[in-house]
């Protein structure tokens, strides 16, 4: 079961805890990966976890508007094609609304909408004619229920799910499927600075009564990846310890 | 030159949309007569690039709606 041998997956965001684990889940069940990222020295750092085989370092600053299409052809030099895409770069520029800056909102929608989007066009061509492929963006649980704090975010987010049903309608008679997979609270250096009443505090929202893992995420992207997955399409799998039921 | 130019675009939409070579005819529309959909007009403009070697811009491919269109372009900017 979900045996990625002989594929390639391109992760954005791979030094990250999420992008990290979800790029080892996929090299374990066999596929090449491109690791993608802005820090090459930790980029290195996982390739090197990974063994060094099967393994491609491929950094990028995505909130460049030429990156994508840039990265896309780099990947393609470097693993023959992509066959699978994980937009899982992201990042947050939290503000109450009243005081988010103009630029602070530009930045969010261009690295983990806009940015997406282009990756997601620049490897379709290749991934119609083989008439196989997988795109799965990382969006988050704030993207279906909101968040105070992050208009900008929890919008790029939302506005990830709505391009992948989208894009799935579109590509889907092409062997092509687009899904999202929704974290909720997932222990990475991002809530390691929480304080221990915030803490417990979230975790009572909690049914499961803790954080999620990166490994947790991974594990849904390696099924969404696989084979097994064909037939699912512009869903979104939340994977949030039932914090949000929807 | 342009009738081998016609002969392999027709090979091309013969293939790739699986219709009969008789409905292949210079005038007839891909998507009124042959039934492509719009994705379809899509791989068939990647697959003349590809045959082709050139690269057809995204303005151009859009006033591609026929064989003769197709046949029209290759033969021009080729």
């Amino acid at each position: 079961m979900f045996d990625l041998s002989g594929k390639t997956a391109l992760v954005t965001g791979a030094s990250g805890g999420i992008g990290h684990a979800i790029a080892a889940a996929l090299h374990a069940q066999g596929a090449t990966v491109g690791l993608s990222g802005t820090r090459v020295e930790a980029l290195e750092k996982v390739a090197a976890e990974l063994g060094g085989e099967r393994v491609f370092v491929l950094p990028a600053n995505l909130s460049e508007p030429d990156a994508p299409a840039d990265l896309i052809k780099r990947s393609e030099e470097a693993m023959g094609q992509v066959d699978i895409l994980v937009n899982n770069a992201g990042l947050t520029r939290d503000n109450l609304a009243m005081r988010l800056k103009d630029e602070d909102w530009d930045m969010v929608l261009a690295v983990n909408l806009t940015a997406s989007f282009r990756l997601a066009k620049a490897c379709m061509r290749g991934m119609m004619k083989r008439r196989w492929g997988r795109i799965i963006g990382i969006t988050s649980v704030v993207g279906t229920t909101g968040n105070a704090g992050q208009t900008n975010y929890a919008a790029s987010k939302a506005g990830l799910i709505g391009m992948s049903k989208s894009l799935a309608q579109e590509i889907a008679s092409r062997g092509i499927t687009v899904n999202c997979v929704a974290p909720g609270f997932i222990a990475t250096a991002m809530t390691d600075v929480l304080a221990e009443d915030q803490k417990a505090k979230l975790l009572s929202t909690i049914p499961c009564d803790r954080l999620g893992t990166p490994e947790d995420i991974a594990a849904s992207v390696t099924y969404l990846a696989s084979n097994e997955a064909a037939y699912v399409t512009g869903q979104t799998l939340h994977v949030n310890g039932g914090m949000a039921m929807i | 030159m342009s009738n081998d130019v016609a002969d392999r675009v027709k090979k091309i939409v013969v293939e790739h949309l699986g219709v009969e070579e008789s409905k292949v005819v210079n005038s007839a529309s891909f998507i009124d007569d042959l039934g492509a959909d719009s994705l379809d007009t899509v791989e068939l403009v990647m697959a003349f690039e590809e045959e082709f070697g050139c690269e057809i811009p995204d303005d151009a491919a859009e006033k591609i709606v026929t064989v003769q269109n197709a046949v029209d372009f290759i033969s021009e900017n080729v």
